[in-house]
């Protein structure tokens, strides 16, 4: 069964309180040489094909409600 | 006089917005929220919490629960809906506010009494104020920030849609401090602070709040 994968980001101008969290854990781990992290969320869907149609709805769902397009951003595609 | 509120999985603070409702003077209708219909309700509030547990974004599922398709409607024909907190960012990713809500800046919970400037005292949720007036109500959340973009922002206040500003330090990082917004017509009012919880001088701040749900019900009999 194929699956489709909907990356959603924090848009660029958007604070990422989280990734910065995250940023922030980094050296005290010993990690350096990481200048900026953002955290997003990977959604896995899993298809009956990828056809345009089918493509087309899950880019509406991805739209709709898998993102919040005033903060974020998403980018759609298929897993091969 | 009767005022709906809704009750989504997670809803938190539900029985103190029926409260409030009460000790303002209306009746409160309790609202589920897979409900088809607002029965005979004239206002309706979508309480704080935690709906469907945050999953995914704040409000963005409870956004499609049964009920929203009936509040959105009514909120088009003009009828109060006021959003406290979780409601607020219920409506906002209803599309019936712009912006969204996102986590604090600093990355804690914030819970504390809070002094916000009522901005507009025009909107069907404020009229019992006076436009400047600074009210203290309890705020507490960990994904308060308001954001829109300027563009947005910028029509906000040129339309006097900011109908809340917090006085003080900024608590989580809202932009330009605001605290709480309206739609065009100024039936929808969404706050991140909670009124709800300052309506009886035993328990919180004062009774702040009650202006609130007051100002509906004057709205509502169209006073």
């Amino acid at each position: 069964m194929p699956r489709v994968v909907v990356d959603v980001m924090p848009k660029p101008e958007i604070l990422d309180p989280q990734g910065k969290a995250v940023h922030g854990a980094l050296p005290r781990l010993g990690f350096s040489g990481v200048s900026d992290v953002r955290q997003g969320k990977r959604f896995e869907l899993e298809v009956a094909d990828t056809e345009p149609g089918t493509l087309a709805e899950i880019e509406k769902i991805a739209a709709t409600l898998l993102s919040n397009p005033v903060i974020e951003d998403y980018t759609v595609r298929v897993e091969s | 006089m009767k005022i709906g509120v809704v009750t989504f999985p997670g809803s938190l603070d539900d029985v103190d917005a029926r409260r409030a409702v009460r000790l303002a003077g209306a009746e409160p209708v309790a609202l589920w929220h897979g409900d088809h219909d607002l029965g005979d309700v004239e206002a309706i509030v979508l309480p704080g919490g935690f709906s469907y547990g945050d999953y995914l974004r704040c409000g963005a599922i409870a956004r499609f629960a049964p009920i929203m398709t009936e509040v959105v409607a009514a909120a088009e024909r003009g009828m109060p809906v006021l959003g406290i907190c979780n409601g607020f960012q219920i409506l906002c990713e209803s599309h019936l506010l712009p912006g969204a809500l996102i986590r604090n800046n600093h990355r804690t919970f914030v819970c504390r009494d809070q002094v916000l400037s009522v901005e507009n005292a025009d909107t069907a949720w404020t009229r019992d104020f006076a436009e400047g007036q600074q009210i203290t109500i309890p705020l507490k959340n960990g994904e308060g920030g308001f954001v829109a973009d300027a563009e947005t922002l910028d029509r906000l206040e040129g339309e006097g849609r900011v109908v809340f500003r917090y006085v003080g330090t900024d608590p989580n990082g809202s932009l330009r401090a605001i605290a709480g917004i309206s739609n065009e017509r100024g039936n929808v009012v969404g706050l991140m602070p909670h009124p709800e919880h300052a309506v009886e001088d035993l328990c919180g701040p004062g009774t702040d709040g009650l202006g609130l749900f007051t100002s509906a019900i004057r709205t509502m009999v169209g006073a």
